[in-house]
């Protein structure tokens, strides 16, 4: 198991080498930045059973705060013109921040009461910077500049693989920490956790600080990727979207995030090179529709999503899973 | 005998966590003088201190107050209406019905369509064109439509998977992608607009200022609703059957009452209500793509307040949601207008900390 995860690691820092600049820089720098981002909303349905749709606004806050502190003399934003690293440091602070006080506001609902109070501070969130101007700039922020150090695209990629692969290990590891087991505890029964002596809340505000972290990374990268960001990036749509990538590779599965990502960007590019789409109506305008119908598939053979339907024909051959 | 959907914070049904949870939350929460004082202050405000807000302190516009509370009332009266089935729905089956918000969109359109059709015109409707019937036909059609596709929901896709909450919510989260897509291509992507019956259409005169007798025909309309379905639930005996479903399934089942006959009707009658909403919310203030987000978010947001399954949680939670809504943008100070949205984050942030389950709710 651990020398296949090698290998893929290995493989994925080879591949620019192998594939087209376009496949790199564009399918699998995506791939890493979304599948960042959904991680985060695994970690906290798989080890704190909390079911996050509010990373997306992380992200967001994080390209925000970094578009805002790092430009300077540009038409849009608060153009504070500080050094790059400064503004990233800025980003990722207030981000974590953000979602510590959320995460502490939330921290007394569980399970579908929790999903649905995230969504609204998806949504709620959308709105603060989509009405106030002077922090998303009518518009949006455009023309944002990357730190010099990570110039060439390629660099990029390396960067999203980086921290994917930090991302992936640090979480694994933390779930077998002090912190993390009594996180799994505080999922299976808080009640317990709570008599035993554990604070509660501040267990899940401190995981959901952990997951706005990592989720604000992810939102540098993309903002860094994308070289602007505006508002409509983190409206209702996208925030959805990015739950659905996570369905995709399966809710309980971190490898199932960058899988989910995959597929994800891999129908997005793609479906209009396929052969026939075009006859029966499917256009890329229609995507919405595709992404819909296939998670709507995926949930109905599988609440476990592409992992589980994997493990479901493992079994069927009679292999034990690894 | 209390009725169980609208009184449902009764101790008795609690599940044991929750019960041992509530015997140590209140070491830890905010009790409801935070609440008081919260409300104390923002009285106060309102009525003396607003200097240099849009409509300044209450006491020396009063006109402008009325017309805000009125505001308040009547958008509440739409949030109710949209949100009740909803409510409804989870409270009986805690499905979390994320389609609820397109059924709102859809039964819209169609209801646009449909009077469209009728009028004669597709453009420029006026009030004075439109007939009382010419706005009840479509009414029903839109809510009709939305009622059946809900049902097909429910049945196709909800009814095989009870119990597992979060597959739930993710199927119908993906259907809400699936029917988002599909109304952008066939209702296009502008806005448009449900006209009201002309004889609807008129201008009161309260305390000076002029008042759309509209707003009062919309909340009117949400007050029979909220009747009818009070009606339904204590005095019929399916109301009596959903009542006792909302407080114990397996029971209900024991009982050899065919409980899917049942989830089948409120899944119907929930998305009646989404489009009963959705007609009213387009005659309010249009339908266009992204229309059904945002109402999905308000009724998220009225059940997150007053409780999730509380018919009387629903209709405190559009009371307060709508108040702040209308509040905000006129006795906020000029300057800051623009943060009106962060009012309701606060609204939401200080229920959730003196009651984390909404008004009226009880841990799931």
């Amino acid at each position: 198991m651990k020398l296949a995860f090698a290998c893929l690691v290995f493989g994925l820092a080879l591949l620019p080498a192998v594939a087209t600049p376009f496949f790199v820089n564009f399918v699998m720098t995506q791939t890493l930045i979304l599948g960042l981002a959904a991680a985060t909303i695994v970690f906290l349905a798989k080890y704190g059973g909390m079911i996050s749709l509010a990373q997306l606004l992380m992200v967001g806050i994080a390209g925000f705060m970094y578009g805002n502190a790092a430009l300077d003399g540009g038409a849009r934003g608060l153009n504070l013109g500080w050094h790059p690293w400064a503004a990233a440091g800025f980003a990722i602070l207030v981000t974590t921040l953000v979602a510590f006080v959320l995460g502490a506001i939330a921290s007394r609902s569980t399970g579908i009461y929790f999903l649905m109070l995230t969504l609204v501070y998806g949504v709620i969130g959308y709105f603060v910077f989509a009405q106030i101007v002077e922090i998303s700039g009518p518009g949006g922020i455009t023309s944002i500049q990357r730190p010099e150090l990570l110039g060439p695209p390629v660099l990029l990629y390396y960067a999203g693989l980086l921290l994917s692969v930090a991302a992936y290990a640090g979480f694994r590891a933390l779930g077998r920490t002090a912190f993390g087991l009594a996180l799994q505890g505080v999922r299976d029964d808080p009640v317990r956790m709570a008599s035993l002596g554990f604070n509660v809340p501040l267990h899940r505000a401190l995981a959901f600080a952990l997951a706005g972290f990592v989720a604000g990374l992810a939102g540098l990268l993309n903002v860094w990727w994308n070289g602007q960001i505006d508002p409509a990036s983190i409206s209702i749509g996208p925030t959805l979207i990015l739950l659905i990538i996570a369905v995709i590779g399966g809710i309980s599965s971190l490898k199932g995030a960058w899988l989910g990502a995959f597929v994800y960007v891999l129908v997005l590019t793609y479906l209009r090179d396929l052969p026939l789409v075009d006859r029966i109506g499917l256009t890329e305008a229609r995507f919405n529709t595709v992404i819909g119908v296939i998670v709507l598939m995926i949930m109905v053979l599988s609440p476990e999503g592409l992992t589980g339907i994997v493990h479901k024909i493992r079994k069927q051959f009679g292999e034990t899973r690894p | 005998m209390t009725p169980a959907l609208i009184d449902t914070d009764s101790a008795a049904v609690e599940s044991r966590p929750a019960l041992a949870v509530s015997r140590f939350a209140p070491l830890r929460r905010p009790s409801g003088w935070v609440a008081a004082v919260v409300a104390v202050a923002f009285a106060a405000w309102v009525l003396f201190l607003a200097d240099g807000t849009p409509a300044g302190p209450a006491v020396d516009d009063p006109g402008r107050f009325m017309v805000t509370v009125l505001d308040g009332v009547t958008f509440a009266g739409l949030l109710f209406v949209a949100a009740s089935g909803f409510t409804l729905i989870f409270g009986l089956m805690r499905t979390v019905n994320m389609v609820h918000g397109s059924l709102f969109l859809l039964a819209a359109y169609i209801a646009i369509r449909v009077q469209e059709t009728m009028v004669g015109r597709s453009r420029n409707i006026v009030p004075a064109d439109v007939g009382v019937l010419d706005w009840v036909v479509p009414l029903l059609v839109g809510a009709g439509v939305a009622a059946v596709l809900g049902l097909l929901v429910q049945q196709v896709f909800l009814q095989w998977n009870e119990g597992q909450e979060m597959r739930q919510t993710m199927v119908t989260l993906a259907i809400t992608v699936v029917l988002a897509d599909q109304m952008l291509r066939e209702f296009g992507g502008l806005a448009r607009r449900m006209v009201w019956p002309g004889a609807a259409t008129h201008f009161l005169s309260i305390a000076g200022e002029r008042y759309p007798t509209t707003r009062l025909f919309m909340l009117a309309l949400a007050v029979l609703v909220g009747v009818l379905l009070w009606l339904w639930l204590t005095r019929t005996s399916v109301g009596m059957i959903i009542r006792a479903g909302v407080d114990d399934r397996q029971m209900v089942r024991g009982l050899g009452i065919n409980i899917r006959r049942v989830f089948a009707l409120t899944f119907l009658a929930g998305s009646f209500l989404a489009g009963v909403g959705g007609v009213m919310g387009a005659s309010f203030a249009g339908a266009a793509p992204g229309t059904d987000g945002s109402w999905l978010l308000n009724a998220l947001i009225v059940v997150i307040i007053g409780g999730l399954g509380s018919l009387r949680g629903a209709a405190a939670g559009s009371l307060l949601y709508g108040t702040v809504v209308a509040f905000s943008p006129a006795y906020l100070p000029s300057q800051y207008s623009y943060y009106a949205i962060i009012m309701t984050f606060g609204l939401l942030a200080l229920v959730l900390a003196v009651r984390p389950y909404g008004l009226f709710g009880r841990p799931a």
